[in-house]
């Protein structure tokens, strides 16, 4: 009871902060605009030419937000020896990492269903028929990807090259996500039944029990470093 | 309470700490003078268990803080120069999210009650963003009363403070003391906390230099004691 106490309230604090002061889901909204629009032009009006890239446009633009909203995760922590607070709490560490793993999701999923709605306008897409097993589809991806981001935003928060560490960190262990994401998303938007995509989503659940595993295991060590 | 014997700190070949030794009972307090450099703050940070020391032994109310640093950390509390506050939270909510973090009870009373002890419960719902160095202490001091802490380390808490500020972290730590707790105050100024110590430990080049009982030196002695000590310390090669 007091760990998932522990665990939920740090979910609380970093949404609080995170609402009170708007830092990155602002950025991350403009950041998606962006893409999206740089993309339109990029790609130019061919529809068959869009349909076959697009699944891998719609997971670049969940990465590069993720890139952003998840490597600034801790920098509250870096104000005021927060992250000294947080080491000299007692108790289980990886509490602290499952709130903020939560705290990540959620703001990733915020994004992400923004950013999934625009791509249906912006490109004509039929996103609602395959809205359900597309949802699992990214709901998978987001843990996947803020399970390890949570780890290494942690890992890198007091390195001075943060901003180029962490994706260079990140990217490499994301391929098995990635290309699980991709792939079953494109099965998906081309009007497949999931079940096709079924060992793309055994790939991205086993990712994603992994992930999330060694984030719990490794937290504390990460903490005290 | 606190008993380390010769600590020692290297960052890569710099000797930071040279075999410190102190002991603070319970109900007392220990003032760490030193110069800047003189190793008070990584001294501090290895008493919080914080830092490892190169070589030495810490235990804290009887537990090796080296080996089990989880068991002792339930009794420390450290106040420095971040106080461990989130600018965007209000200072209940500070208060909640720690004493939860701790394990702790966060009823709105117990809240309200050590902010009304800290004199912050006028301002109990506004952002810490808003707060000045001193509201942002006693803050953090309200967090040490929360937790019921037995330890409390002070690096330079008297920085920033004004005359009347001084005087009410003088009486909080009279009053910690009071309730058996030991305090370590790290500081490289006279102005204040002096009038609270017991014993005075004058700390240079990461050695101990001197260690007295405070009364026995008047402040203008010891004055002149730290002068030529750290200015000896710091003509040593």
């Amino acid at each position: 009871m007091t760990y998932a106490r522990r665990a939920w309230i740090v979910l609380w604090k970093d949404l609080l902060v995170e609402r009170r002061s708007k830092e990155q889901l602002n950025a991350l909204l403009f950041f998606c605009l962006l893409l999206l629009f740089i993309f339109q032009f990029a790609l130019g009006p061919d529809r068959e030419q869009r349909a076959a890239v697009l699944p891998g446009l719609l997971w670049l633009g969940f990465v590069l937000a993720g890139l952003l909203g998840l490597g600034r995760s801790f920098l509250a922590e870096r104000e005021n020896d927060c992250w000294e607070g947080l080491r000299l709490s007692p108790g289980d560490k990886s509490a602290i990492y499952l709130g903020k793993l939560a705290g990540n999701c959620v703001l990733m999923t915020a994004v992400e269903i923004i950013l999934v709605v625009l791509f249906g306008v912006f490109y004509d897409v039929d996103l609602w028929t395959p809205a359900a097993p597309l949802a699992l589809v990214l709901a998978l991806g987001t843990v996947g990807l803020a399970a390890v981001g949570t780890l290494f935003a942690a890992m890198t928060t007091h390195v001075r090259a943060r901003e180029l560490l962490f994706p260079v960190l990140l990217l490499p262990v994301q391929v098995p996500v990635l290309l699980a994401t991709v792939s079953a998303t494109q099965t998906l938007l081309l009007g497949q039944p999931l079940a096709d995509a079924a060992h793309w989503l055994k790939l991205l659940a086993g990712a994603d029990l992994v992930y999330v595993t060694v984030g719990l295991l490794t937290f504390e060590f990460v903490l005290e470093a | 309470m606190i008993a380390a014997h010769q600590l020692r700190k290297l960052y890569g070949g710099n000797v930071v700490l040279d075999g410190v030794s102190l002991t603070v009972p319970g109900g007392q307090c220990l003032a760490l003078l030193g110069p800047n450099g003189a190793g008070k703050t990584t001294l501090l940070r290895i008493l919080a268990t914080l830092l490892r020391p190169t070589t030495g032994t810490l235990r804290i109310d009887q537990v090796d803080a080296l080996r089990e640093p989880e068991r002792v950390r339930p009794l420390l509390s450290i106040v420095a120069h971040g106080s461990h506050v989130y600018e965007d939270l209000t200072a209940r909510e500070n208060l909640r999210f720690w004493e939860t973090l701790r394990g702790g009870d966060p009823a709105p009373a117990r809240l309200l009650s050590a902010l009304t002890e800290v004199e912050l419960d006028n301002v109990a719902d506004v952002r810490v963003r808003t707060f000045s160095a001193g509201m942002k202490r006693r803050l953090a001091l309200a967090r040490v009363l929360l937790g019921q802490a037995r330890v409390l380390l002070l690096d330079e808490p008297f920085t920033g403070l004004d005359r009347r500020g001084r005087k009410w972290v003088n009486e909080f730590l009279l009053g910690f003391k009071a309730r058996g707790g030991a305090a370590v105050l790290a500081t490289h100024s006279f102005d204040g906390g002096l009038g609270v110590a017991d014993r005075v430990c004058i700390l240079g080049g990461g050695r101990v230099l001197v260690e007295r009982p405070a009364g026995d030196l008047s402040p203008p002695e010891l004055h002149r004691l730290y002068e030529s000590l750290t200015d000896s310390a710091e003509e040593a090669p």
